[in-house]
Order: C-alpha cells, then structure tokens, then sequence
C-alpha cells in the first residue's frame, strides 16, 4: 500500500494510503479524544470530539479524525484554540444531558465544570456504540434508535432483545457512560416494551 | 403510438400533432395545479365540460387541464384562449356565464378579471397582470399552455426536441461543455455547479453510475419543485435524460415525497408516455443510447434531502447523512458515482441545450445564470409561485409581482432560504437576489423559498419557530446539531417567555458558531442561520425582549397583555361574546373589563373592537393599568358610528 506523508501538530508522519487521521495520529502517539469511535466499528462521526484542524492549499477547515482520510501534504492541528473551543462546547453540550464519570472527565480536561445548559438527565449521548455493536458485529440488531431530531433515543426491540441479549450483554462494556449495564443489568428482557426501556430515566 | 425510431420520426409527430391543432380554436384551459385543486377546480373543470356540451360545443371548444399558473391566491384560475382571457376565483356556478358570454357572445364576464388595486383597471389578459407581468417565466412558463397528463401538448411546444438535438447532433462532451459553459448552478441550495458535478461524476471510476432528481422539497412554505413536477413533468424527465447522456449514466431515479401525490401521479404517467414513446429506456430515438428511470417515494424527512441522506435512504436505509469526506459525485448511492440535482435544475437543461448556453448565460448575473422560480408568501397581496431573472432586487419582487404588504402595513424582514435561510432586513431590499448575494447578507437561495413578514412580525419568534422546525426535522445523529439545536431552542423560548438573561445573546452566538462548524452535514451546518441572521439584524429586537421584558411587534404572548381603554369603550359587547374563555365583564353602558388572570392572550377582543372604537389594545413592556371601579359607566362619544376615528 502506497504510503502517505502528513503533518500532525507539527510532527511528520508517514501512514498507509486508506488510513483516517485519527489511526495515523494514534500510531505515533498523539491522542485526540473519542466518544462514537470503536476500531472494530465502521466510523461514524456522531460525537464530533475528534475534530481537528486541517490546511490544504492555505484553506483551513475543521473535520472528523475518525473519518477524514489522510492525505500527502495535509497539516493537521489536533489542538488549536478553534478546535479546543469546538470541544469544550461540544462536551458542554453533552454534559447537560449525560454528566456521567467518562464525560466529566473529559470536560474536565477541557476546562468545562458546569454546563450553562439544562437538558433532560437522560445519560445518552447517542454515540451509537450499541447499536452498532449489535448491528455489525453481532449482526443481531436488538437494540436501535427510534426517533428523529432532538427526540432520537435508542431502545431495545423486545422481540429480539428477549431472544439474545441475556446471553451477551457485551455492549454494556461498550456504554461510555453506564447507562446500558445500571439500566439493564437484572431487567427481564421477556418482559421488554420499547416504550419503557432506556427512554429517559436517569440513573 | 408506435414508437419513434429516430429523430425524424420525432419531427414527424410534432408536425403532426400541429396540424390537428388549431391556434383560434377556443381553448379553455383551468389550472389544475395542487393550489386550484385545493379550491375546487376540478368542479370547474368538470362544469366547463358540461356546460360546453350542453350549449353544443362539443369539437369547437377545447377543455383542458393545465400545470399551475402560480398565481394560487386567486384559484381556481381559467384561462381562455386564443384570447388568453384570464377569469380569477372561479366557482361552479360562474361556468355558464363564462360560456354563454365569452364562448359563445364573446363578451367578457367583468367580474371575474383582474382589478388593479391601484388604479381600479379590470385587466383582461394574463400577461398584463402585474404579478405575471414583471416575471421572466422561462422554465415555468409552459406549466399553463399543457396538460401535464399529454405527452403530446409537451411535443407540440418543441418538447424532447433538445433530447433529439443532444442525442444526434452533440457528443457527452459537447452537452457537459455547455451546461458548464452556461453556468447552470443547482437550484436546490448549494447552488453548486451542475456541469461541474456532472464531469466529476462521468469522470469517477466505475461502469454504473447514476443520475437523480431531487424532489424531496421540505421547506415550509416552498411548493415551486412541486409544481413543476406536477405541471410539466416531461420538462424534468428530458433534463434528466439529456444529463444521463452527457454522464454516461443508464439508471436513474426521481427521490420525490410521498407527500406529493399528484406529482408521483403525473411523472409517473410521464414516464410510461415516454416509454411508449422511445423516449426513455433502450435505444431512445433510435440513437443506441438506453436510460430508464424509477421512481422511489420518500417517507418525507426534510434531512433526506441532503445529498448523501437522500442516497442512503434510496438504498432503502434510514435517510440519515453519511459521515465520509468524499463527495455522492464520486461515491453515492451503493458507493457509485451519483449526480443530484434538484427538480428545477433539470428542468432547466432542455432550454439550454436548445438555445445554447450563450443565450443563458445572457440572463441573470455575473456568478448567477438563469431564472429562479421563489414560492413568494407571507404577507404581501399576490402570493404563488414566481420566477425571475437572477439579479432582481427583493424590493422589486416584493412590490412588483407580490403587489406589496398587505393592509398597508409596513415591511419588516424578508426570509429566503427555508430554514437554514435567514432574514433580510428592510435596508438591504435593493438587494440583487442571487446565489452569492444572499450568502453574504447571511441568508441563502436555498431552493427558493421567500416569506415575506410584516410589522407584526416577532423577530425573535421567527427565529424560534425556524428551529422547532430543525428540532423535530434534523435527523439527531450527531452532537452539535441535535443538542445544539435543542439548546439553542432552549433560550429562544426563554427569550419569549420573558425568562431571557444577560449574554443569552452571545451564549447563542457562541452556539451558533460551535454548531455551524462540527456539524456532520449541512442542515446543523447552516441550521443557525435563523438566529444569527435575525441577532445581525434584529439585535434590538432580542434586547428588548432580554431587557425590557417587552416584544416590540406584541407577539410573545407572555409579553403581552390586552387592555381596554375605558374612555373609549362604548360598551357594545362585543368583545365580550366574542372572548372564548369569558375574561371580559360589563355590561350595556357599562365599560369592558379584562380579567388578566383569565385572559389566554388569544387577542381576539382585539380583533373585534370595532375600529372606530379603538377600545382594546396590546401592551408589552410596560404594566397593564388598573381597571376602573366596577360599574363604570361608558363615556358616549359625540358622533358615534359615523365615520372612523383613529
């Protein structure tokens, strides 16, 4: 495979052709945080935490690690005060809704203690880790988001949640902020509506 | 109909459909677009058809169904011709004096035409309307001459001769050269352009490549993509087929809305005309050129109008925007090459071809080539659809075609774009309406929707009810859009409540910013649009809310209070029958009280104080005065009744 040369925070740095930035700036140990990423999982570009600067022909432009293929010649920002901005805000915005260990430590780390947003508690934030787990690895797609817009949750579909997911429970490994494994762990799967399950309780 | 084999064979058809026409044959066409429809024109249609019979017309009068006119306000709309006598509102019952007056003694039916609002002129002729009249119809134009059911009405006007032109006299490359050439640029928002994506598209690997139409129009208010598909179906099909061509594409499909009945009605009928025809699927025109097309409904989700969602979802998967940084041209639908354009820009594509990109280019400006068609609504006095040269300023289409604000009222904000659009204030009316224009006042063309607002108008509430729309319409997937947009609606219904603070403006800016530059696709991209348009322009607005606690246009309802002048009640009870939860008390000659704790703010006492009484009025920002002591008699003012008072 034709290999590809980029600059991240300054650094030179040779990767595959097909690599994203997030696994080319990873390999020479630049960490750029990650909610919705999962390297067994196809990229999905939920979270938006990855973002990072890029400048190709004097033209700047913000995008996803996890998802942007490196390019020859491309320079990447992984901390710049936009960036950085970006981040803080995003997790704010996650806070609101989800203040679990994970995402405070995060927000922490970014200078956010409180959010000056309000939101319901509902301990997801969407990243899809699941339901996607589910669906591409185990290929079982017992749980799923239903919903659009800011009424988007994810539930489980009780006539196959009832079936397989006693047995597995490996996505409640996956849940950045619990909210699977204290919800779940003990419930009867048997007895599952999608309109009680994993709606808005907090934990 | 046997199938034409050659270009010739096309030729031949039109000639011969021509020749069994007569131009001075009266023809009465009704516009059965989904606005006269809505208003009953199908009655009308169905008594123009009686009534002909009945008076033994039949064979010397033609009856015929058209695409819409646009000027939907006055539905249902007859036109007569060769005269091209243009009778408004038509009902039923108006029909046999229509036929019996016009038809028959060939004098017209007065009551029914236009009447100039200024000049009190009854005007005869469609064309001279003033809303018709300042309007370049060129790709909407046909929609009144054919019924959008025949395939041979859209042959006798030239139709599928551009197919024939490209097919037999132009290689792909000729077609790509001159679209790109005209500078046809993509009608549904982005106004990217279309010969540009075509090349990127034909010059991606891969054998299979598709071409699609976009006809997933979503904004509130915006029907233009609708009505052309129902109107002039063929106009889109033939652009597409032209485009497939110049791609190298032999598949195609048209996204359009479940939603749309009557368009799915009318396209799909198109398409089996052109079939039988040889217009559409192997070996078109005899030129050894093969294209089909499919139609897929979508479930109406205004996200799936982005180009990757719209791919998606035609792969029968949730219509949500694919994350990858490589553009549907290159990797679309089933990861193969996919140009998208939108209804009206394929429906462009026949005139180019036909007239060459030269004449296009003539037309708009410098960056912006051709006509735009706007869905004009709000509150001016002609609403409908209108299409104009790019480049005509705002005050034009507003005053001229739209006729100006109603009641006399006074402009506050134009909205273009639907609701990643924004607001444009009354001292950029002379704005020349192009693409790059309404980007830089922070709005945008979007796929060209245009509600005009007036003084009663709440800026702040505009903003707010642009993105409860996003709210329910993004597809939630990613963090910056769907919480963004749930925060950012967060403190717009503070703002309106009353509950706004201090650096809520700036919170939103700061939002805005944040949401514009992460979000995954180009609704949370443009979504803050609504708020950061009407706080460029509106700030006051907004302070005055935070501030004061006061909505200045007394929209907010709870900034809002009813109040009864008691000097000027004259006690007719009115407002009192009239209020729907019984806040008002008095009696004859006693003054008119509302009860503030009872009062829903529904403003109807308001609306029903006559006015030369004036009694009721609206108060924001400032305390509602005490009622009079109970029993209050009414002051009678000298000559009541007669005549106004302000």
């Amino acid at each position: 495979m034709k290999g590809v040369n980029l600059e991240i925070d300054g650094r030179q740095v040779k990767a595959k052709e097909g690599m994203t930035i997030l696994e080319a700036a990873r390999g020479v140990g630049i960490d750029i945080p990650t909610l919705c990423y999962h390297e067994k999982l196809a990229p999905y570009g939920a979270c938006r935490l990855c973002t990072v600067e890029i400048s190709r022909n004097k033209r700047t432009r913000l995008v996803t690690a996890c998802v942007y293929p490196v390019e020859d010649g491309l320079v990447v920002k992984t901390e710049s005060p936009q960036v950085i901005k970006t981040r803080k805000m995003l997790l704010e915005l996650m806070l609101a809704s989800a203040p679990a260990k994970a995402i405070e430590d995060l927000a922490l780390r970014y200078g956010v203690e409180k959010p000056r947003f309000e939101a319901e508690k509902t301990m997801c934030v969407l990243c899809g880790l699941c339901v996607r787990y589910c669906a591409e690895i185990k290929k079982a797609n017992a749980i799923g988001f239903v919903g659009r817009g800011i009424e988007r949750k994810v539930v489980f579909f009780p006539e196959i949640a009832s079936t397989v997911c006693m047995s597995c429970k490996e996505c409640f490994g996956l849940c950045p902020t619990g909210k699977l494994p204290s919800e779940t762990d003990g419930v009867c799967f048997d007895d599952l509506t999608v309109e009680d399950f994993l709606s808005t309780r907090a934990l | 109909m046997a199938r034409l084999k050659s270009f010739a064979d096309l030729e031949r058809t039109k000639k011969r459909i021509l020749s069994q026409r007569d131009p001075s044959k009266p023809c009465v066409t009704i516009c059965s677009g989904t606005g006269c429809h809505a208003y009953g024109c199908e009655k009308v249609s169905q008594a123009f058809v009686d009534e002909v019979e009945r008076n033994g017309l039949q064979g010397k009068v033609d009856v015929r169904r058209t695409g819409c006119h646009g000027f939907c306000e006055r539905g249902p709309l007859v036109v007569i011709f060769p005269e091209e006598i243009c009778y408004l509102r038509v009902k039923p019952e108006d029909v046999p004096e229509i036929v019996s007056k016009t038809l028959v003694e060939k004098k017209l039916v007065e009551r029914l035409l236009y009447v100039d609002p200024v000049t009190g002129d009854r005007i005869v002729h469609e064309g001279e309307i003033p809303f018709y009249k300042h309007q370049s119809r060129i790709v909407f134009g046909n929609n009144r001459l054919i019924d959008p059911k025949s395939i041979e009405d859209y042959i006798s006007l030239g139709g599928y001769s551009a197919l024939a032109k490209a097919l037999s006299e132009m290689s792909p490359e000729d077609v790509l050269e001159t679209v790109k050439r005209a500078n046809l640029r993509g009608r549904g928002g982005g106004g990217f352009p279309a010969g540009t994506k075509w090349e990127t598209t034909r010059n991606a690997p891969g054998e299979v490549k598709y071409v699609i139409v976009n006809a997933d129009e979503g904004d509130p208010g915006a029907y233009m993509d609708r009505s052309l598909l129902e109107g002039n179906p063929h106009s889109v099909l033939e652009g597409l087929i032209i485009g497939a061509y110049a791609i190298g594409s032999h598949e195609g499909y048209v996204y359009v809305r479940q939603e749309y009945p009557l368009a799915v009605e009318n396209l799909s009928l198109a398409m089996n005309q052109a079939r039988e025809y040889g217009l559409l699927g192997a070996n078109i025109l005899g030129s050894g050129f093969d294209f089909d097309v499919k139609v897929h409904r979508g479930a109406g989700a205004f996200v799936s109008g982005e180009s990757s969602a719209l791919m998606t979802a035609l792969e029968g998967r949730v219509g949500e925007p694919r994350p990858k940084y490589v553009h549907t041209a290159v990797s679309g639908i089933r990861e193969r090459p996919s140009s998208l354009n939108n209804v009206e820009t394929w429906a462009n594509v026949p005139m180019i071809i036909n007239r060459g990109a030269d004449w296009f280019s003539a037309i708009g400006t410098e960056g912006s080539k051709g006509t735009k068609i706007f869905s004009l609504v709000g509150k001016v006095n002609n609403t409908g659809l209108v299409e104009v040269p790019m480049g005509m300023t705002l005050r034009e289409i507003i005053n001229n075609i739209g006729g100006g604000i109603r009641q006399g009222k006074k402009f506050k904000a134009v909205q273009t774009g639907g609701p990643s659009g924004g607001c444009i204030p009354e001292s950029l009316l002379d704005l020349p309406v192009d693409f790059d224009e309404l980007t830089r006042v922070g709005s945008m063309m979007g796929s060209g929707g245009m509600i005009v607002m007036d003084e009663d108008t709440c800026m702040v509430d505009v903003a707010r009810y642009f993105l409860n729309f996003l709210a329910d319409e993004s597809c939630g997937k990613c963090v910056p859009c769907r919480e963004g947009i749930r925060q950012m609606l967060n403190i717009l219904n503070r703002i309106c409540e009353g509950k706004g603070e201090p650096g809520d403006i700036e919170l939103l800016e700061e939002l805005s910013e944040v949401v514009r530059d992460a979000s995954l696709c180009a609704l949370g991209g443009t979504a803050p649009n609504p708020v950061l348009s009407t706080i460029r322009y509106f700030r006051d607005e907004y302070k005055a809310h935070i501030e004061q606690k006061r909505c200045p246009a007394g929209v907010c309802k709870e900034l809002i209070a009813y109040y009864i002048q008691p000097e000027r009640c004259q006690a007719c009870l009115i407002c009192l029958r009239e209020c729907p939860v019984g806040a008002i008390t008095g009696s004859k000659n006693l003054v008119h009280v509302i009860d503030q704790d009872k009062c829903t703010k529904c403003g109807t006492c308001f609306e029903v104080c006559p006015p030369r009484f004036g009694a009721v009025v609206k108060l924001s920002g400032e305390p509602v005065p005490a009622a009079p002591p109970p029993g209050t008699e009414v002051v009678r003012r000298k000559g009541r009744g007669k005549g106004a008072q302000k």
